[in-house]
């Protein structure tokens, strides 16, 4: 296969180059609201311009997937396949959106309630 | 009008979550083209919304060629998305997007651990809302009808737009003004409240 000649249109590079032409992701754990954090221990030598750039949005704080995929202006197909590569270097860790002690929908509900309440 | 427009400004340094947050709820906004999903959304975040896209094939194959895509058979997929953190630990999303993408992964995504959906109707276009209230109701997606107030749009009494959008007795129907925060949240309210309701009666059966 001859490697598509790199260009820039719109400023972006195609999302199978980024991804070494991989449309799935090393785990399907991803959700849009899965919350991502840097480790903060990790070299960033040796990572892909892409990774590297994620890497340094992610180490000023917490962020979720789809604010990390719209941050980077990266669809969110890619952004999953980069946020694995990352979980399984030890790069980022991530926390479910829902804590694993599995709060009820009830006081989910509830304390969404409160918060919207509040901001009236 | 009482406005709420413009107030609050983003402080910096708020892009990034709290570090105590633990969990993340997600509501939907959906809507025919130009109801005024993006603005809703707009009103209410606490960032900059921020919108994702994704190049799709005929085929549907998730990842293929942004540049180029002229004179291809593709579409795209787009979706707009605010942010509110609720509490220390509480942050609810808002994921705004068109039903006409019903059989896209992004769709996929943004419906997936959904609590529920508000619709934003048009009273000027009201048929053009049961194509993603029929998606919704496919998926068990519960919804609440907030129908968004445009100037010089004729305004109808409850019961005919009910009647005219096919509505369940318990769904809820507001109206609000997309372009204002104290009346876009109100409307929001009224959705988890009708959600609130429904998981108390699920409990008791």
């Amino acid at each position: 296969m001859t490697p598509p000649t790199p260009r820039h249109e719109r400023g972006l590079v195609r999302p199978y180059v980024v991804t070494d032409g991989r449309a799935h992701p090393t785990r399907n754990t991803f959700d849009l609201v899965t919350l991502v954090l840097a480790q903060y221990d990790r070299p960033l030598t040796g990572l892909s311009p892409e990774k590297r750039r994620l890497m340094e949005l992610c180490l000023g704080g917490p962020l979720s997937v789809a604010e990390i995929a719209g941050h980077l202006m990266l669809p969110v197909s890619v952004t999953k396949v980069l946020l694995g590569d990352l979980v399984d270097s030890g790069h980022l860790i991530t926390r479910a959106p829902i804590p694993s002690a599995q709060l009820p929908e009830a006081q989910i509900l509830q304390e969404v309630l409160d918060g919207l309440r509040a901001r009236l | 009008m009482d406005s709420a427009l413009a107030s609050e400004p983003a402080p910096d340094g708020d892009l990034y979550l709290r570090r105590t947050v633990s969990t993340a709820a997600k509501l939907l906004v959906v809507g025919h083209f130009a109801v005024g999903k993006t603005t809703f959304v707009g009103s209410l975040s606490e960032i900059r919304p921020l919108r994702t896209e994704e190049t799709m094939t005929q085929a549907g194959a998730s990842v293929d060629d942004l540049a180029g895509i002229e004179g291809k058979t593709t579409t795209t997929v787009a979706m707009d998305f605010g942010r509110l953190t609720l509490s220390d630990s509480l942050v609810l999303y808002l994921f705004g997007a068109p039903g006409q993408q019903r059989f896209t992964r992004l769709w996929q995504d943004m419906t997936h651990g959904a609590l529920g959906a508000l619709v934003l109707a048009d009273t000027r276009r009201l048929e053009q809302s049961f194509d993603v209230m029929g998606l919704l109701e496919e998926l068990g997606l519960p919804y609440a009808v907030a129908v968004n107030h445009f100037d010089g749009a004729p305004v109808y009494p409850e019961e005919e737009i009910r009647e005219a959008l096919d509505l369940l007795p318990e769904t809820p129907l507001v109206t609000c003004d997309a372009r204002d925060r104290v009346s876009s949240t109100r409307a929001l309210i009224s959705l988890v409240e009708y959600l609130q309701r429904r998981t108390v009666v699920r409990e008791h059966v």
